[in-house]
């Protein structure tokens, strides 16, 4: 299973937001986007996943253009969750997480033994088996987002794409969630492909990272190797001081000052 | 924010899949009551056992004539309104994830009854059982245009409410600027009832005009609750989800446009059962669409059927049009859906 951009442009009418880009998704891999606001990281994410339509270039998956498979098809092998999505009232987990098997059932064959094993391994493996019976609306912002993702994973697809999967959500919860990636990546083997905003956690759980900057892709590679000083500074404009991480010896950000104009 | 309005569960109420066949049966159960009682009361009064002796082919002969040929029809005919209002209004809550599209809000009823009086007036050898369609053209039309110029990815509750109101004015100056060409006064009382929504004097003919709609329809949206599952998660999702969002967007309208369009080729703009009864349901049974429909389509026949009979029977012997009741009934609820809106911090 293999994602590729190939000479993407992207934008939502005006001026392209990304001009031009080439990516190969790592297999089997995390990768993580990273860039400052506006960068084009969940633009590109949108495309890759196919929920928003390139006015040039192409994304193939598995070399197939993505605009030529049916939604369906795209459902079969990729999950995209986007960002912040809103369960609507009076659902359970249980009807949520089912509905990840909609590219799998058909008009008239309804619910099946599959189905049922699909769901339930989506609901352990996010640990919201528990849950199952409880509304959406009721959770913990961390639980809900486990929830969703378990959605993602009924899909069973190999490659999962998240926009965004800690946002709105306290340290702990933040923790959890990008624990549960790592996991998911571990043990199936899952191509994970998501946007994140904290480039620590970035360093911390990617693979690869992928820097952003205005729609072009600066540096791309393994935490260690890229995270450098001057990346940061041209990705994020923030100067920072780079230390290893006490406890993955990874490369930890520390931020000293900040090079944009003082805010407005 | 409108936009934001959320209908809360009371508390300890977990609504779900355990829950729904009791519901089922209990809504089932009130409706057939209703049914029965119902149609046993009126000026000759006739008390249910009789009611079901006659519905059977059975009893004395006045009291079956009266059941079967003059009130049992009508019945059937606010069954019907009612169901089809009540499951467009599931539709439509559903696919546009906004618990205020109703038709008769956002201008679906008032595009068919547009239609259905020019019909009516214009064309009077047109037959009733041609109205559907004619109104279902002029549903579907105006839902078009209300969710055409609301749309701006996805619809808020005020700006959908607020093109609704819009296109209700100019369906409505249509309706009066029809009705004032009619210079036949029994013809022009007959259209203002018509106008305020009611089924007084719908018989077997409207019934038939009426039932094949849901025959076809109901089974088509029971098909379509998967869709409006992933829809209600919100279009991106859905997309993520493997469905072609717009082609089923575009079929959903059709479909409620037909539901909303047949109940009021014979009833008129009867107020309130659409947004209502899909509420109600949501509360009991959750929010998953298969239960959801099937509870408001049952929901909507039974609040109809009420409705119908408070309106023959409250100012008896003058037939009050059953649209005045849901309206006194509907307004102050959706009056309190707004204010609750407001104060959620949702």
């Amino acid at each position: 299973m293999t994602l590729d951009a190939h000479d993407l442009v992207l934008g939502y009418g005006g001026a392209p937001v990304i001009d031009g880009l080439n990516l190969q998704v790592a297999h089997g891999a995390i990768t993580v986007l990273v860039g400052a606001n506006a960068s084009g990281k969940s633009t590109l994410l949108r495309a890759l996943g196919r929920l928003l339509r390139p006015q040039a270039g192409d994304v193939l998956l598995d070399g197939r253009s993505i605009a030529s498979l049916s939604t369906r098809e795209v459902a079969r092998r990729l999950a995209i969750l986007p960002q912040g999505p809103v369960a609507p009232e009076a659902l359970t987990v249980r009807q949520l997480v089912a509905q990840g098997r909609y590219a799998h059932q058909r008009l008239l064959r309804r619910w099946s033994s599959e189905d049922e094993a699909a769901l339930a391994s989506a609901l352990e493996a996010t640990a919201t088996s528990d849950l199952a019976g409880r509304l959406v609306d009721e959770l913990s912002g961390g639980q809900r987002q486990r929830a969703w993702i378990a959605m993602a994973l009924a899909q069973q697809t190999d490659l999962l794409l998240l926009d965004e999967p800690t946002t709105y959500l306290d340290l702990a919860h933040q923790l959890s969630v990008l624990e549960l990636v790592a996991e998911l990546n571990a043990r199936d083997g899952r191509t994970i492909l998501m946007v994140l905003h904290d480039l620590n956690q970035a360093a911390r759980y990617a693979d690869q990272i992928v820097a952003l900057r205005r729609g072009a892709i600066v540096a791309a590679g393994p935490p260690a190797q890229i995270i450098t000083q001057p990346l940061v500074r041209e990705v994020f404009d923030v100067d920072v001081r780079i230390i290893e991480d006490p406890i993955t010896g990874g490369p930890l950000c520390i931020p000293a000052t900040t090079l944009r104009a003082a805010a407005v | 924010m409108i936009s934001g309005l959320r209908i809360r569960l009371l508390p300890g109420a977990t609504p779900g899949a355990a829950r729904t066949p009791l519901v089922l049966v209990a809504t089932s159960l009130v409706g057939l009551v209703a049914f029965v009682v119902t149609l046993g009361l009126g000026e000759a009064s006739v008390a249910p056992p009789d009611v079901v002796r006659a519905l059977a082919g059975q009893g004395d002969a006045d009291g079956a004539f009266v059941v079967t040929e003059l009130r049992l029809p009508r019945a059937l005919v606010a069954c019907c309104v009612g169901a089809g209002l009540a499951a467009a209004g599931a539709v439509l809550q559903g696919m546009t994830r906004n618990p205020l599209a109703a038709p008769e809000l956002v201008g679906v009823s008032a595009g068919a009854h547009a239609a259905a009086i020019v019909v009516i007036v214009l064309l009077p050898d047109m037959p009733i059982s041609a109205l559907p369609a004619c109104a279902f053209a002029g549903a579907l039309t105006t839902s078009a245009l209300v969710y055409g110029l609301s749309w701006r990815d996805g619809t808020t509750g005020s700006r959908l409410l607020l093109v609704g109101i819009a296109v209700t004015t100019v369906g409505y100056a249509v309706v009066l600027g029809v009705v004032s060409t009619v210079d036949e006064l029994i013809h022009a009382s007959q259209l203002v009832t018509f106008m305020a929504g009611s089924v007084y004097g719908r018989g077997w003919p409207e019934l038939a005009a009426v039932a094949p709609w849901l025959v076809v329809l109901l089974p088509l949206v029971a098909l379509s609750t998967r869709d409006l599952d992933a829809l209600s998660l919100g279009d991106p999702v859905a997309r993520g989800l493997g469905v072609r969002v717009e082609a089923a967007r575009l079929r959903l309208l059709v479909l409620a446009a037909g539901l909303a369009g047949s109940a009021v080729a014979v009833a008129g703009p009867v107020g309130f059962v659409g947004l209502m009864s899909p509420h109600i349901a949501r509360r009991l049974v959750g929010g998953a669409h298969g239960p959801l429909l099937v509870t408001s389509v049952l929901l909507g026949a039974t609040i109809m059927l009420v409705a119908d009979a408070l309106a023959r029977l409250t100012f008896a012997p003058i037939d009050v049009p059953v649209g005045v009741v849901t309206a006194i009934v509907g307004a102050p609820y959706l009056l309190w859906l707004l204010v609750r809106g407001r104060t959620s911090p949702e």
